[in-house]
């Protein structure tokens, strides 16, 4: 009746106007709480103190104060005793864009800042429905794919034997979801479904699939599935790889998904059936966001993971921007200074898969605060 | 209501069984239900009454006997389940909102999708029976954030929305706290006074006697007695009526 029942009251409902105690020491508090609160906590915050002081001087020395920032003489680099960075600005566009034609790189470029720009909306909670993101990636592929690719539109052809570097990461991270994961709600979906045949497939395509390491099946789809093909029909390598890792993608997901499924309850289904509404209505509209909502972080996690296992294409002849760097590197003028671009490239990945689950654990957030349920 | 001259039968179960793996949870069930009739089913728990109401509208499918809805016999014929379930209603012991969506969005959505009735009119008509069950102020909320009554309300809404000649209620109050139960059952008693066809499973004896034309007592998977409120209230031909009307009215 009175404001003792709101919750913010404790005992003593009414001193509740009263401000928090002023803290003294902020940081203190924080140090006491999270660096030596427990003995073992002391002796593990000092260890990594003591490696702080051993290294980071050395290391701040070698990448900032003894570092070569600008120069297109690598002999210069060679003087210095620090890190070369420089090696960066030298190369950055054979490492970033592999051996598409140098002229051309202005599309990619375009390409790319496209692909960015729809993750981002894709990101945000107000863009979230079928109806704008369905039509916002079909655009983001057919406008990426048509700058690399060309051939018309007074574009010059490029064979995607040429494409490599950032795209070519990004063409095989967005293959292997825009394929992989339709594909994993399907198997998901499959493997719950009331029809027995549909369901067998289901799980002897998860499970079969999922014992198999990731380069055996970027070797099949390499090398083996085309001498099953019949003679003169052919696919495009990368499109194999793509729909390789996607495959290998979508059997780890579904099973993430099975999970967000099962904890829906049965009142769910039966409400939507009572109101008339048919199997794909039920799950599309009501069983799937919900689902997708609980199981996200477990999601993001296999997400994050195909984003990186895109550097397996590696070992198939693909010039991925990983790849594409180590041949560069080849360069004897400036190969001493190949830790430098890896360092590079790391922070290019790091970047990605940070942003990737900050995000995720941003959304967490959000529903938990209850915005949606 | 029931006045036979204008009795026209809607729900007719004939020799319903049905089992679930090798326990029996109704046995040879017979009840013809006209229009516009309200009957309220009442047993111990576990007795088929949530069974018996699921068959109707095929949540639950039976093995033996009859059911026929609006002159459409239910079989595995999948038309003619989305033709009987258009036509029927359902609320909910546990409401079952669909928490993800506003409520107007869990009132529009059946309507837009199974009746492909556009935007502007469900949400019209979605708007017309949210002010009927006196909720219109909480169309834009998500149902976590109502009370258990309200969501209630909102559950009947809905069923509303795809005007349904049927009503199905499985416990409707049972899930409510005490002060709730009320304003769920005065919705109910205003449905019925509108000439609702409704079969409501409930233990709220006086929602009974004011709305019920007929009382359906169940136990252990069967209909053990069919009667007039009058009748079933004061003189009940069976001893297990008796019996569980004695446990239930003085408790
Ligand atoms: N899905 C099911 N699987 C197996 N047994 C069930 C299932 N649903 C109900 N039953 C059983 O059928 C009987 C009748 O259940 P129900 O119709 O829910 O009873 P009531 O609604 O009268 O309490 C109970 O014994 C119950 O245990
Ligand atoms: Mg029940």
């Amino acid at each position: 009746m009175n404001d003792q029942a709101t919750p913010e009251v404790v005992a003593g409902g009414s001193k509740r106007t009263a401000p928090p105690p002023i803290e003294r020491i902020p940081v203190l508090r924080w140090v006491r709480e999270n660096l030596v609160s427990t003995p073992f906590n002391a002796a593990v915050t000092a260890i990594c103190l003591i490696g702080l002081i051993y290294f980071l001087p050395g290391f701040i020395e070698w990448a900032l104060f003894d570092a070569v920032f600008v120069t297109s003489d690598h002999k210069v680099c060679r003087a210095a005793e620090g890190a070369c960075w420089a090696v960066v600005g030298e190369k950055h566009r054979p490492m970033f864009f592999g051996v598409y034609p140098y002229e051309e790189h202005w599309r990619l470029i375009i390409a790319v800042l496209i692909y960015i720009s729809a993750i981002v909306i894709t990101m945000m909670p107000k863009f979230w429905s079928y109806r704008i993101l369905v039509p916002a990636w079909i655009f983001t592929l057919v406008s990426t794919l048509t700058l690399m690719w060309g051939g018309f539109l007074g574009l010059a052809e490029v064979d995607t034997s040429q494409w490599g570097g950032l795209p070519l990461t990004m063409i095989l991270f967005s293959g292997t979801l825009v394929i992989g994961f339709p594909l994993a709600i399907l198997l998901a979906l499959g493997r719950q479904s009331n029809m027995p045949a549909v369901k067998a497939v289901c799980v002897v395509f998860i499970e079969s699939l999922r014992g198999v390491p990731l380069i055996t099946i970027l070797f099949v789809a390499v090398n083996v599935f085309p001498l099953f093909l019949p003679q003169g029909l052919e696919f495009d390598k990368l499109l194999r790889v793509v729909v390789g890792m996607a495959i290998f993608f979508a059997c780890y997901e579904a099973e993430v998904i099975r999970g967000g499924l099962q904890a829906i309850s049965k009142g769910q289904y039966e409400a939507a059936e009572a109101l008339g509404l048919g199997y794909w209505h039920i799950m599309i509209r009501i069983i799937l966001p919900q689902a997708l909502r609980i199981c996200l972080p477990g999601i993001v996690n296999h997400i994050i993971a195909a984003f990186k296992n895109t550097s397996f294409v590696l070992i198939i002849g693909l010039f991925d921007i990983l790849t594409a760097t180590t041949a560069v590197m080849q360069d004897p003028e400036w190969r001493r200074f190949t830790l430098e671009a890896y360092l590079c490239v790391g922070l290019v990945y790091f970047m990605f898969c940070y942003a990737l689950s900050k995000y995720s654990q941003l959304v967490e957030r959000w529903l938990s605060e209850g915005k949606r349920f | 209501m029931s006045d036979q001259s204008t009795a026209e039968p809607v729900i007719q179960l004939v020799n319903l069984n049905k089992w679930y793996g090798d326990f029996q949870a109704l046995c040879d069930v017979n009840i013809t239900i006209n229009r516009g009739e309200r009957v309220v089913v009442c047993g111990p728990s576990g007795s088929g009454k949530s069974t018996m109401i699921r068959c109707i509208n095929r949540l639950e499918h039976h093995q033996k006997g009859e059911i026929i809805v609006d002159n459409i016999e239910l079989t595995d014929n999948l038309k003619n389940i989305e033709a009987v379930r258009s036509e029927v209603g359902m609320v909910f012991q546990s409401f079952n909102l669909f928490p993800h969506m506003r409520v107007i969005d869990n009132l529009t959505l059946a309507p837009m999708l199974v009746r492909k009735m556009p935007k502007a009119d469900a949400e019209e008509i979605a708007m017309q029976y949210l002010e009927r069950v006196q909720i219109p102020e909480q169309a834009y909320k998500y149902p976590g954030q109502l009370s258990g009554g309200q969501q209630q309300r909102v559950a009947i809404a809905r069923s509303l929305c795809m005007q349904p000649r049927i009503m199905l209620f499985d416990e409707p109050t049972s899930a409510l706290d005490p002060e709730m139960i009320k304003e769920v059952l005065d919705v109910m008693v205003e449905l019925a006074d509108d000439g609702m066809t409704m079969i409501v499973v409930t233990h709220e004896m006086g929602f009974a006697k004011t709305v019920a034309d007929t009382m359906v007592f169940m136990d252990k998977g069967e209909i053990v007695e069919i009667a007039s409120p009058d009748v079933f209230f004061t003189k009940p031909k069976s001893e297990r009526t008796q019996l569980f009307l004695n446990q239930i009215l003085t408790h």
